[in-house]
């Protein structure tokens, strides 16, 4: 499947129009601005302890409040991968990439980028502009939200089952879409909910490894702590609980291992 | 350099026309699918493999195979016997018949836009990794068309006509499994539904009464229906997500589903999420077609469900059986859902024997 399709055009043809403008100065002299491959490997734990598909299914995490719970299914979109230079000039990947946990797919996102050193940030979901857009890939992945929703793309979906207060194994499911309200003919929205992740300043170097972490326990813990027995499933027509994912989504990204 | 690559390709493409000369230079017709308007609007590409593209010729075979009970050791069933296209190419009863009068376990799933399949698992169980290989299992299975392929092959082989016509889809009149079943894939590729009462009105062609404006807010909303995750929405016109899901109907197996196949138990009772397109012609329901009516399968959500290990996380409000949907609110849905029946896929003559 496709995982990054371009998404403004503009945008995109300014990369284009930038890279060439690099690599005719690659022509003149190699040593300037020469490419390098930057590849996005997407990891996910729960503090700190690794977490692939192969664990999921099994009822073998504690989050902050105390609720058990398993994962069974997960995958999310990051989008508009940034890399500002020290002049504080933008390259914008006018991209997104749909991380699936479950199938293992979307776990690596590969770019070209001029050598150098830059503070490399990206979007957690796509920007309002981005998510009022028309993606085959994410339709016929059935990653929508209908339009009495407020249209666009899920953020995120993370299925799984917790113990509730009557001892029994219960479905929740942690989506992450735009807040919105008045779900219907005329839903409004009461906030943005996507968010950028600042991994900071990474040197981009021949063929540079960047490791992203999801810690999937931080989605439960800081600053809301998430009851499952209160907040576990319809929660995408409930603005609360959307607010309640930015929130806590902003401690959930970390920049792990950078190698060259 | 363009101009060097192009005289490589030019003088490898002539030294290829050379060595053809010495067989032939027949060549089946291509005959690519048309894509409707409304999957090119919205999905990606189907899928086609490489080693064996849709061909005028073989497209025609394909379907002279299906409709041929040759392929059955009694000559008395075909594909199409099971897989009728007046049933939106699956039959009317719970399970299905073969030609010992033993019926199987399984639903005889309907047969429409299966080149959209992107994971490329077929059957209720995922057990087929091809629309090719799937078309090898029923006819050697005891339950369905009970024959064998070296038989089959021999009276493909020996019949007046095949022969001449394998030569005119893949320029062979040696007959194989494989060829057969390639060409019976290309059939089935070719039997597209795209033109509901929805797919118009998602087109601007037609208009929902308020009934189904309102059938379609049940599916669509999180605390009402919340069909959407699981069975596509206006901008995935497929109406399945083609994923093997426990919806919910046994609290124990009798039939593994996926599970059977994967061997990992948290796959047990789990099934293909079938199309929602022509449910007005495809009753009975459901992987063991359980369910006479689609008011069954409508109460099945709204109170029915059981409680399983592996039942999907997406179920609601299992321990009160469902999504709980008023009277009112399951007749909409039930009047949404028939606006995804497409009238002319059952009857189109392309189609038809």
């Amino acid at each position: 499947m496709t995982t990054a399709i371009p998404m403004k055009k503009i945008l995109t043809l300014t990369l284009i129009i930038l890279l060439s403008f690099t690599s005719c100065s690659e022509d003149n002299d190699d040593n300037l601005s020469s490419q390098s491959t930057a590849t996005f490997n997407f990891t996910h734990n729960w503090d700190g302890t690794l977490i692939t598909n192969a664990n999921f299914n099994s009822i073998a995490y504690t989050n902050a409040k105390g609720n058990l719970l398993s994962i069974e299914r997960l995958r999310y979109i990051i989008s508009d991968i940034t890399f500002t230079s020290s002049t504080n000039e933008s390259i914008v990947l006018d991209n997104y990439n749909l991380v699936d946990v479950t199938n293992n797919s979307g776990l690596s996102y590969t770019t070209e980028i001029p050598t150098g050193s830059y503070n490399v940030s990206f979007t957690f979901g796509l920007d309002n502009e981005d998510n009022a857009e028309n993606y085959l890939d994410l339709n016929s992945a059935s990653f929508n939200v209908p339009d009495i929703m407020g249209g666009g793309y899920h953020y995120m979906q993370f299925d799984g089952k917790f113990i509730n207060t009557s001892n029994e194994e219960q479905g929740f499911n942690y989506h992450a879409i735009r807040a919105v309200d008045n779900a219907g003919t005329n839903p409004t929205f009461p906030q943005d909910t996507f968010f950028s992740v600042d991994l900071g300043t990474i040197t981009i170097s021949a063929n540079t490894e960047i490791e992203v972490q999801m810690n999937i326990a931080e989605w439960f813990k800081n600053p809301n702590l998430w009851d499952l027995n209160v907040f576990n499933q319809m929660l995408m027509p409930n603005s609360t609980a959307q607010i309640m994912m930015f929130d806590n989504g902003q401690s959930v990204f970390s920049l792990g291992t950078v190698s060259q | 350099m363009q101009k060097r690559f192009y005289l490589i390709s030019a003088l490898i493409l002539t030294c290829l026309s050379c060595s053809s000369d010495d067989t032939t230079s027949y060549e089946p017709v291509p005959q690519p699918l048309t894509i409707p308007q409304i999957f090119s609007d919205h999905i990606i590409p189907p899928i086609i493999p490489t080693n064996n593209p849709q061909t005028v010729e073989g497209v025609a075979l394909g379907k002279k195979l299906f409709f041929d009970t040759i392929l059955s050791s009694d000559g008395t069933q075909a594909c199409a016997s099971c897989h009728a296209p007046q049933n939106a190419f699956t039959d009317n009863t719970a399970t299905s018949v073969g030609i010992d009068g033993v019926f199987g376990t399984r639903n005889a799933m309907p047969l429409f836009n299966l080149a959209w399949n992107y994971n490329e698992r077929f059957n209720w169980d995922g057990t087929a990794l091809s629309l090719e290989r799937q078309a090898e299992e029923p006819v050697e299975n005891p339950i369905e068309l009970h024959s064998n392929w070296d038989s089959v092959v021999s009276r493909l082989q020996a019949h007046p006509e095949y022969p001449e016509l394998f030569r005119l889809a893949f320029k062979t009149t040696t007959i194989t499994k494989e060829l057969t079943t390639k060409a019976i894939a290309q059939f089935e590729r070719t039997l597209i539904s795209a033109n509901s009462k929805f797919d118009n009105y998602t087109l601007g062609n037609a208009t929902l009464t308020a009934q189904e404006l309102n059938g379609l807010d049940v599916f669509l909303r999180e605390d009402k229906g919340d069909c959407f995750h699981c069975h596509g929405n206006p901008s995935n016109p497929l109406w399945t997500d083609n994923l093997f899901h426990n919806n919910g109907l046994d609290a124990t197996f009798t039939d593994l589903g996926l599970g059977s196949v994967t061997g990992d138990p948290n796959d047990n009772g789990k099934f293909k999420s079938p199309s929602l397109r022509n449910l007005a012609f495809t009753a009975p329901y459901m992987h063991d077609g359980r369910f006479s009516t689609l008011d069954e399968v409508i109460n099945h959500y709204s109170e029915g469900l059981q409680n399983s290990a592996t039942i999907d996380p997406l179920m609601k409000q299992i321990a009160q059986g469902g999504v709980q949907l008023t009277d009112e609110d399951k007749a909409y849905l039930k009047a949404f859902l028939l606006t995804l029946s497409d009238a002319s896929f059952i009857t189109n003559p392309l189609y038809h024997n």
